[in-house]
């Protein structure tokens, strides 16, 4: 067998299943600093949002509170989603298979992805989602600086603090949105949580939804991890056998 | 002024209700002439003392305003204009008393987030309370007169409260007790409006033909009126604003953008919360892992190959 270089292969043969490894740790460190800062932005922004709202605040130490770490959750959210963005970008570019997807999105969500073509690393919305998410945090971030009263205050007049508010509100809706909509095709589509937890999904769910992603990645050879015995427990000593 | 009840109060700020305002018996209003000003600024000195507040001590800049502007501390400032009158020639001196107008419909209180932290009390006084303030500066995009001011020591709006606490105990604002012309009277807004319409007419017999009353209906009238005697250009008065109100982006952002905001928030999340529970599963078969295993087979012997 001509073994390939062993940091290029992602498929992994092991005892129980086959798996392919889909999302570094660094890329999932990312993520998930930028979605809990995006959880904690959505509950501090909407107690300011309106007052039947306001009680989330006690979540954050009080109105004060709130008030004055929002935008420095923005930051953090900023910087770690700037970071994921430069990881994810080369997969994220659109091309003419993703065009044809688009116009068979309703295939895609009632589960016949049969009549779809072959879907590489990301499908369409998954790069929709990507391109919306990195306009919107611009958005935010921008609108957000506008407002932040503490410490921009003066430099901004007041007619264009209060088209800040108005575009920060809307940016908000909007990406809290696209958070509902992009938990719950993860929640939908079973098994692609793992592809965030650890980092890998199954063979049969990249059949399934990524079929030209799990051929190009067969195509670096498969690591077959039947043989070797569970780490730190040598075969013949284990008590079953 | 003691607002221990609900219904003490006619509006209070990010609340789902408004209180029931049943002991509205009268407004009370702060009229300021402009025409019997002198510019001692004696009004400014009463509002630091009887306040207890300190002004730090400035630096003259060439004008007469001192401090130059509004600040955490000076609830009251008095601006000066110098203007020359193209019609009779005369170099007139404009002074006008800025501070809080206590409008009936107050842009600030519309814009703050935090319960109870800007109230209206039935006589119509807008209050701040620093104690619910969360000091996000909302109320000064929301003020159509550019009033409060947020301390960098405490995160905390300021303004002039109309002397609340004198008014409660039934005294006159600090300032109207100070000014030494009667320029400032204070008493119920329906006894102002009548002494204005004295002055009013005084002025006019004067040669002022365009004196009158500043009580602007687009905040829907407010609770501090001048007596200009160029009331056709109030902007001449340090840039008074000549029909204020509410900004409609402010408007618009406290009013339509929440309500269509929450209804798609939570039309989406009931949505997927319901749809991702009942629907179909979108789930993997059995055929399609083994239909897995002959592809990987195959494009792994495609990739040997390729070697
Ligand atoms: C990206 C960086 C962000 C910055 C710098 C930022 C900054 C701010 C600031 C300064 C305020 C005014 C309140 C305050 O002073 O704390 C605010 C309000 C708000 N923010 Fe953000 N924010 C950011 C991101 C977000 C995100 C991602 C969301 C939604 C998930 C969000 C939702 C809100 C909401 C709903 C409000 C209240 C708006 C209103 O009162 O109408 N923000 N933000
Ligand atoms: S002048 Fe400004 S601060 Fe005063 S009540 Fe009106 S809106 Fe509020
Ligand atoms: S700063 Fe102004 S708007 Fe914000 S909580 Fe205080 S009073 Fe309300």
């Amino acid at each position: 067998m001509v073994a390939r270089d062993n940091d290029e292969r992602t498929v992994r043969r092991s005892e129980e299943r086959t798996t392919v490894d889909r999302t570094e740790g660094r890329v999932r460190v990312n993520h998930w600093v930028t979605a809990i800062s995006l959880i904690l932005l959505a509950f501090s922004g909407l107690a300011l949002f309106h007052p039947s709202m306001f009680w989330l605040s006690s979540l954050f130490g009080g109105g004060s509170m709130t008030r004055m770490l929002h935008p420095w959750i923005g930051v953090v959210l900023m910087v770690s989603f700037a970071i994921l963005f430069l990881q994810v970008l080369k997969h994220n570019f659109w091309n003419k298979r993703d065009t044809h997807w688009m116009r068979h999105v309703g295939d895609a969500m009632s589960g016949n992805e049969e009549n779809l073509p072959e879907v590489g690393r990301y499908n369409a919305a998954q790069k929709l989602i990507f391109w919306t998410m990195t306009l919107v945090i611009l958005v935010l971030f921008g609108s957000g600086i506008v407002i932040w009263y503490e410490y921009f205050g003066t430099s901004f007049t007041i007619d264009q603090q209060r088209v800040g508010h108005i575009v920060h509100a809307l940016a908000a809706v909007a990406i809290m949105l696209v958070v509902i909509v992009h938990i719950y095709a993860a929640f939908y589509v079973r098994g692609t949580i793992s592809s965030m937890t650890e980092g890998r999904v199954t063979g049969g769910w990249a059949f399934r939804h990524h079929r030209r992603w799990l051929r190009e990645e067969a195509q670096k050879g498969v690591i077959d991890e039947r043989q070797k015995p569970p780490p730190g427990r040598p075969r013949d000593l284990h008590p079953a056998e | 002024m003691a607002g221990l009840q609900s219904q003490d109060f006619a509006r209070i700020s990010a609340t789902t209700f408004r209180p029931p305002d049943v002991r509205h018996d009268f407004e009370v209003a702060k009229l300021i002439d402009v025409s019997k000003c002198i510019g001692c600024k004696a009004c400014q000195a009463a509002c630091l003392e009887w306040n207890n507040l300190k002004e730090e001590v400035g630096i003259n800049t060439g004008v007469y305003d001192n401090p130059h502007d509004l600040t955490p501390n000076t609830w009251t400032l008095m601006r000066f204009t110098e203007w020359d009158n193209p019609d009779t020639g005369n170099l007139e001196w404009l002074i006008r008393k800025d501070g809080c107008m206590h409008c009936a419909d107050p842009g600030c209180l519309k814009a703050c987030p935090a319960p109870g932290a800007i109230v209206q009390y039935n006589n119509g006084i807008v209050d701040f309370v620093s104690e619910n303030c969360i000091g996000c500066g909302y109320c000064v995009k929301g003020c159509p007169f550019n009033i409060p001011r947020i301390s960098q020591a405490d995160n905390k709006a300021y303004k002039c409260t109309l002397c609340s606490d004198r008014v409660a105990v039934g005294q006159a604002p600090a300032c109207a007790k100070a000014c030494p012309t009667g320029a400032i009277v204070f008493g119920t807004k329906a006894a102002m409006i009548e002494h204005a319409n004295g002055r009013i007419t005084d002025l006019k017999s004067r040669g002022f033909a365009n004196a009158g009353l500043y009580d602007p209906p687009g905040v829907g009238g407010t609770h501090v009126m001048y007596v200009l005697h160029h009331n056709d250009q109030p902007q001449l008065y340090a840039n008074l604003p000549k029909d204020p109100v509410i900004s409609p982006v402010v408007e618009l952002w406290k009013g339509v953008t929440k309500y269509a905001g929450l209804a798609a928030l939570g039309f989406a999340a009931t949505f997927a919360f319901v749809h991702a529970t009942i629907a179909r599963r979108n789930e993997v078969s059995r055929a399609e892992d083994r239909e897995a295993e002959h592809l990987i087979d195959e494009e792994a012997a495609h990739g040997r190959q390729g070697q």
